[in-house]
């Protein structure tokens, strides 16, 4: 019987082999919870990217006149409640103009135009209102005094300044009062790794198709595509602080 | 008549003192009740640098989120609010007995991080 | 020697400006706690009524000195007594102003962020740096002024204000000179504007409180000196109108500016109103015939003439800081704009109380700062001329 002792050698290994892995998986998997407890957050992220420039390029012609489906996106998607007042926040607008000697109309979403030269960067005196590598303009709220400096050098009204209170902020989007505040590109999307901002999704799920999002240096991107193809123009372009944001149809 | 006013004024700024002293030991300030954060987990450092480390910690991280992007560090935010929201507020400033309120009201450290972040969970309505 | 009167007018003094201080420390907290909803500003008009305190009495802080700089650096010998009184108003007018502009701020509690975070391009963090220095360069130079064995410091130092009162006050018109998106400002013309309005507006606070010093010690002014004075204003306050007259005359010049033009010199309700009422006729036109005269004006015509500078101060500031704002930006040329957003519209803007008691607020200390200084320190005009009321 000299397998025999192998054989129970080998059964007695298999069996240890199979409790061992047991225990192990009984002893490990609440550390595996744990891991996964402790860091609810997605792994760190590596940060802008400055090889990035992201911009948008809306198509007014596809814009409806009363069609308000990206501002409400966007208000809703960073806990803005619906602006009344003149003091309430307003990240976008719809615009609608009309052309005075000719008389053609068109309806413009308006929001921070993410200038490649801001001047509300320039005049910012603690430096909280800065560019980002990649080409979104941003308020540090950190450092912001809320001197409104930074509205008085915006040529496209583009920020608004906290007039009250708030409360009931998105967890993404710290917003509070006496500090001054604009279009962000959504970039808690962008930095957790989601394509587009709220405006352009709202847009293309209703099905209107009038505002592209994407990174206007990737000459393989739809935008950068469609902005060679395309006729469009920047807001005050004659101001030279080269927006990221583009028009065409007007 | 310089004695008697050195003498008011000693009284005055003694007597508030042993006040508040007397009003303490009487448990008018209760200490910090806090709610301990999720089980099996441990801090990303030992309670005793984090009391002491916290702010630099934060200060230093928002930076690199706000000005540089990066999220989901060791130090973010978000990270400590989904570990130390309590249980019945899934909030770290609801409540006084939630996590960062109720140790900041009892060291009489003001915060103003609460009037923008919200201190409630991702995922919370 | 103090009588038991001047103690307790000075008392009553402190009192009235320690009040009126108080309430606007007061109104400041309420604004610190409920937010700018109190106030009439909103997303259109973000600069209101608190600016306009604050931006007269920090230029006025900084035209004040011409006195001292006559006296010191150009060695005139009437105005070298004044020198200190300049020297302290300077400070005061500085310390309310700042105060005014630092409370409107949405997070007064960061000035501390503001005094150790720079962004060197901005003009803005450029006088944060001027008006801290500025007071210690004032404070020095007061110093020389006082202090028996190093009054041979006085001219230098004298020097340094005024250089440095120009780089100030140079930036003070930038501040708005760099705003490129504003019809109403992108001028280079603002800092030199700013400048001769400093003069004027400096020299006529100046006047306001050397009377009211003079009357209350029972003391008169030479005539000469007052007529001196007198037309220096006048001089100033020409200088001025000339250069606001070019700057809207250049203005309609350029077509792409008419509609902003119409709009602050006839069309635009109270601004119109405010300018030509306010600031040309009382403010500067009545003031001049008063000064200008060939005939030398009295102490009343004097006082009259420095106060209704002040007037026409505020009422020009008025217009050009809310005015500027009012009008819509103009971001789609050649076309009308409306949206809910006030796009294409004038702004309207109507100051609440917490603005109008802020603003007084820093004259209030401005105030309560002069009378202690004028009572610890000797500040009085020591002239060699007879200055004994008869």
């Amino acid at each position: 019987m000299s397998d025999s002792p192998k054989r129970a050698d080998g059964g007695r290994r298999a069996w240890l082999g199979a409790a061992a892995a047991g225990v192990a998986g009984v002893v490990l998997a609440p550390g595996v919870r744990l891991i996964e407890v402790a860091r609810a957050a997605p792994a760190k992220t590596a940060g802008a990217d400055p090889a990035v420039r992201w911009g948008l390029l809306i198509d007014t012609t596809k814009c409806a006149p009363g069609c308000e489906d990206c501002v409400r996106a966007c208000h809703a998607e960073n806990g803005l409640a619906p602006p009344t007042r003149p003091t309430d926040a307003r990240w976008m607008r719809k615009v609608e103009i009309k052309e005075m000697k000719t008389g053609r109309q068109a309806s413009v979403p308006v929001m921070c135009q993410h200038c490649a030269e801001p001047p509300c960067v320039d005049v910012c005196p603690t430096g909280a209102s800065f560019k980002r590598a990649d080409g979104i303009v941003l308020v540090d709220r950190h450092r912001c005094i809320g001197c409104r400096y930074c509205m008085m050098a915006c040529p496209y009204k583009a920020r608004s300044f906290v007039h009250e209170p708030l409360a009931g902020q998105k967890p993404e989007v710290p917003r509070g009062k006496g500090c001054v505040e604009g279009c962000t590109l959504c970039v808690h999307r962008l930095d957790r790794g989601q394509a587009l901002t709220a405006c352009a999704e709202a847009c293309t799920r209703a099905g209107h198709g009038a505002i592209l999002f994407g990174d206007l240096n990737d000459p393989a991107s739809e935008i950068a595509r469609r902005v060679r193809e395309l006729q469009s123009t920047q807001l005050r372009a004659d101001l030279k602080l080269d927006p990221g944001v583009r028009y065409h149809g007007i | 008549m310089l004695r008697g006013l050195a003498g008011a004024l000693l009284a005055l700024l003694v007597l508030p003192g042993v006040g508040v002293l007397a009003a303490e030991a009487a448990g008018r300030t209760p200490r910090p009740a806090i709610e301990p954060a999720q089980a099996l987990t441990q801090c990303i450092a030992p309670a005793e640098v984090m009391r002491r480390e916290h702010p630099a910690m934060l200060a230093h991280q928002r930076d690199d989120t706000v000005r540089g992007g990066v999220r989901g560090a060791k130090a973010s935010l978000r990270g400590c609010i989904d570990c130390h929201a309590g249980a019945a507020t899934h909030s770290v400033a609801a409540s006084p007995k939630d996590f960062c309120v109720s140790c900041h009201a009892f060291a009489a450290v003001k915060i103003d991080c609460f009037e923008c972040h919200t201190g409630t969970r991702e995922g919370v309505r | 020697m103090k009588t038991i009167a001047a103690t307790r007018n000075f008392w009553l003094l402190v009192a009235v400006g320690g009040l009126v201080t108080a309430v606007g420390l007061g109104a400041a907290h309420q604004m610190e706690l409920h937010g700018h909803v109190i106030t009439g500003m909103d997303n259109s008009i973000v600069w209101g009524l608190p600016h306009v305190f604050a931006i007269f009495m920090i230029v006025a802080a900084s035209g004040v000195l011409n006195v001292a700089s006559i006296g010191s650096v150009f060695g005139q010998p009437a105005y070298k007594p004044r020198a200190p009184l300049s020297g302290l108003l300077c400070l005061a007018l500085l310390a309310g102003g700042l105060m005014v502009l630092m409370l409107d701020l949405g997070r007064p509690e960061r000035v501390i962020v503001a005094a150790t975070h720079y962004n060197l391009k901005s003009v803005f963090a450029w006088n944060v740096l001027l008006y801290s220095g500025m007071a210690a360069v004032v404070v020095v130079y007061l110093w020389t002024m006082f202090e028996r064995r190093y009054k041979a410091w006085s001219r230098p130092a004298g020097m340094a204000v005024l250089l440095w009162r120009f780089v100030l006050t140079t930036g003070t018109g930038l501040i708005f000179g760099f705003l490129v998106a504003r019809q109403a400002y992108q001028s280079a013309l603002l800092a030199p504007l700013f400048i001769v309005m400093s003069f004027a507006w400096g020299l006529a606070v100046f006047l306001v409180v050397q009377a009211a010093m003079y009357r209350w010690n029972d003391r008169r002014l030479p005539p000469e000196l007052q007529h001196r004075l007198a037309r220096l204003l006048g001089i100033f306050i020409a200088a001025s109108l000339y250069l606001v007259a070019v700057y809207h005359l250049t203005n309609l010049y350029f077509e792409r500016q008419a509609g902003f033009e119409a709009f602050i010199l006839r069309d635009g309700g109270v601004f119109p109103l405010l300018f030509w009422g306010g600031y040309v006729l009382l403010g500067s036109v009545l003031p001049m015939a008063l000064l200008l005269h060939p005939r030398p004006p009295g102490e009343a015509a004097v006082l009259a003439a420095a106060l209704l500078v002040v007037a026409g101060a505020f009422a020009w500031l008025f217009v050009f800081i809310v005015g500027g704002q009012a009008y819509p930006l103009d971001i789609f040329p050649g076309h009308v704009a409306s949206s809910a957003f006030g796009d294409g519209q004038v702004a309207t803007y109507r100051p609440t109380a917490p603005e109008w008691l802020l603003g007084l607020g820093g004259l209030g200390a401005a105030f309560l700062l002069t009378t202690i200084g004028v009572r610890v320190l000797d500040f009085m005009p020591q002239d060699d001329l007879p200055t004994a009321r008869p």
